[in-house]
């Protein structure tokens, strides 16, 4: 606990002010609206609205098409970190194994994080787009009928492989920092030990990152989630059909486009609870990481 | 004394040149996207149309920049690819710098002085972290439209620079200056601004340089919410203008102007990145704390 502090009364709400004053416009407010709405109905005009209880949840439980954008979230997710994830920590142990060129890989390894998830998307459109994509090509030559235009199944392929290309540094990055992290004495004793260095792995570095391992779930989970609507907004707008409508296009897309404002908002509040969850678990977490580190 | 780059991990002979090659397979799988753009960039719309592409430069390099550059995104969005990229460096910038800002002002409010409700704000801001925008898309738009925002470049900006992650990270910094210090500069009669100007930025540069490139690309990359308050193209960032270009994609598209204009939406953050990494690596790392 700090002792020394400035005596001054009204300087510290002015320096707050406008942080306070954007957080409780755009936050807060907002926020609360989406909890207001989610339990009214409300013509698309704004004209009338009344108090309908619970029955927005209801619906939005029983719509078929929220339950397939849960599917899709979940599958999509669950690709993407199970791919990001296992690639990431893959070349993370292999840059440990070299002396020299670290620093370059790294380099060449962190870029993308810069780019944004749109453009990734549209990256991955360019090389695999039916009409003229390089990469499309060989796959007709192969003899599959490659349109991710038409197909659900290829077009999740297509926004799951860019999701997973974006993300791949960050977890990179986490999972070098984690390698390096391990104590030298507890690998030196499994060498000592002639643990063959595929058990070494799994029985003494795989446990020791879990740690890191599971933070980054959460973090890639959190991203599936929200940061990668850009690329399904850019690729594939959900479609077709409805093959890669995740829950944030889908609040998007009734909100904003459909204009179905009652079961929008509860989508939005449904979605709050699950953020909560994740950042609750992460916190929880982290500070095990911190009092184990 | 042992080569203190070797750890225990470290392999040696065939074991090495594997572990090299699967770094080589895994930086082309990174790179290959946006150098397959790359070479689109360079070829005109008849090769770019007739898969599949060379794998090397072709010869219309200058010719598709300078078109891009002098009218040729005009004629496909009707706004100049000077004005996208301006429009985007504007909101990166003032995101970057709005929340080192302001996250450094309520950081100081709440480490440095003693006030009634001083927990309660710093909850208040602490729980932003939950309301992410994609949770409160509709509410918080009809905010920006009762406040006159859609299409201003204050709308753009204002909502995305509160941050809790900044805030947060300069607490926890300001939290380890010593009271020593504090006490040293009162006796001697500073005041809440010099100690702040003479002692607590010098310290906080590095700090401000890492969360400056980090708030930096997330300014650029932004998507959701620019494509939300803004309805004019005039008002476009580069990569809502880029997905514009695509989804009225005909026959006609010039497509050799859309790889330029990808090119140029991706490399300014890259740079970024890549220029400024070591902050950039401890931004990344000390932000998801």
């Amino acid at each position: 606990m700090r002792r020394t502090v400035f005596p001054n009364k009204v300087l510290p709400w002015v320096l707050l002010a406008p942080q306070l004053a954007i957080t409780l416009i755009f936050f807060y407010w907002p926020a609360a609206q989406a909890f207001r709405q989610s339990v009214l109905r409300e013509d698309p005009f704004g004209l009338s609205s009344k108090y309908v209880g619970l029955e927005n949840f209801r619906k939005v439980f029983a719509d078929p098409a929220y339950l397939n954008a849960m599917q899709v979230t979940v599958v999509f997710s669950l690709l993407v970190a199970f791919f990001a994830l296992g690639i990431a920590l893959f070349l993370a142990v292999q840059v440990e194994k070299l002396v020299r060129g670290k620093g370059f890989y790294r380099t060449m390894m962190i870029w993308p994080y810069a780019v944004a998830p749109a453009i990734a998307g549209m990256l991955w459109l360019f090389m695999f787009n039916p009409s003229f994509g390089t990469l499309a090509y060989p796959l007709r030559l192969m003899g599959i009928d490659w349109n991710p235009l038409l197909n659900g199944d290829q077009a999740m392929a297509l926004v799951v492989a860019a999701a997973t290309w974006k993300q791949i540094s960050y977890n990179f990055l986490f999972f070098v920092a984690g390698l390096q992290a391990i104590p030298r004495s507890l690998l030196e004793a499994a060498a000592i030990d002639g643990a063959n260095r595929r058990h070494a792995f799994w029985t003494i570095v795989f446990p020791l990152l879990a740690p890191t391992t599971f933070f980054l779930l959460v973090v890639n989970t959190v991203y599936a989630l929200f940061d990668t609507f850009g690329i399904i907004h850019a690729v594939t707008s959900g479609g077709p059909g409805k093959s890669t409508e995740t829950l944030v296009y889908k609040v998007y897309n009734d909100g904003f486009v459909n204009l179905i404002m009652g079961s929008s908002a509860a989508q939005s509040v449904i979605l709050m609870v699950i953020v909560i969850a994740l950042t609750a678990f992460q916190f929880r977490f982290i500070e095990k990481r911190v009092h184990y580190g | 004394m042992a080569d203190t780059s070797q750890t225990p991990l470290t392999v040696r002979g065939p074991a090495r040149t594997i572990a090299h090659l699967w770094m080589i397979l895994g930086i082309i799988i990174v790179a290959f996207p946006v150098y397959y753009v790359f070479i689109a960039s360079t070829h005109s719309v008849q090769t770019i149309l007739r898969p599949p592409l060379p794998l090397l430069p072709g010869s219309e390099a200058i010719a598709n920049y300078s078109d891009a550059f002098g009218g040729g995104i005009d004629r496909i969005g009707g706004v100049s690819l000077w004005r996208l990229l301006g429009n985007t460096t504007l909101i990166a910038l003032g995101i970057a710098l709005g929340k080192i800002a302001i996250s450094m002002a309520s950081a100081y409010a709440i480490v440095f002085f003693r006030f009634p409700f001083r927990m309660a704000c710093f909850w208040l801001i602490f729980i932003t972290l939950m309301l992410p925008v994609e949770v409160r898309i509709q509410p918080t738009y009809k905010v920006m439209v009762d406040l006159g925002l859609i299409d201003t470049y204050a709308g753009l900006i204002l909502p995305l620079i509160a941050s809790a992650t900044a805030t947060l990270l300069f607490r926890q910094f300001f939290m380890t200056i010593p009271d020593e210090l504090l006490e040293a500069a009162r006796v001697d009669g500073a005041g809440p601004w010099r100690f702040f100007k003479d002692i607590l930025w010098p310290l906080s540069r590095t700090n401000v340089a890492a969360i400056f490139v980090i708030q930096f690309i997330y300014g650029w990359t932004q998507y959701l919410w620019p494509l939300l308050v803004t309805n004019s193209n005039e008002m476009n960032t580069i990569v809502i203008a880029l997905k514009k270009m695509i989804s009225f994609a005909d026959a006609d598209t010039p497509w050799n102007l859309v790889m330029v204009t990808s090119i140029l939406a991706i490399l300014p953050p890259v740079l970024v990145v890549v220029l400024m990494q070591r902050w950039f690596v401890k931004g990344l790392v000390e932000t998801e704390k």
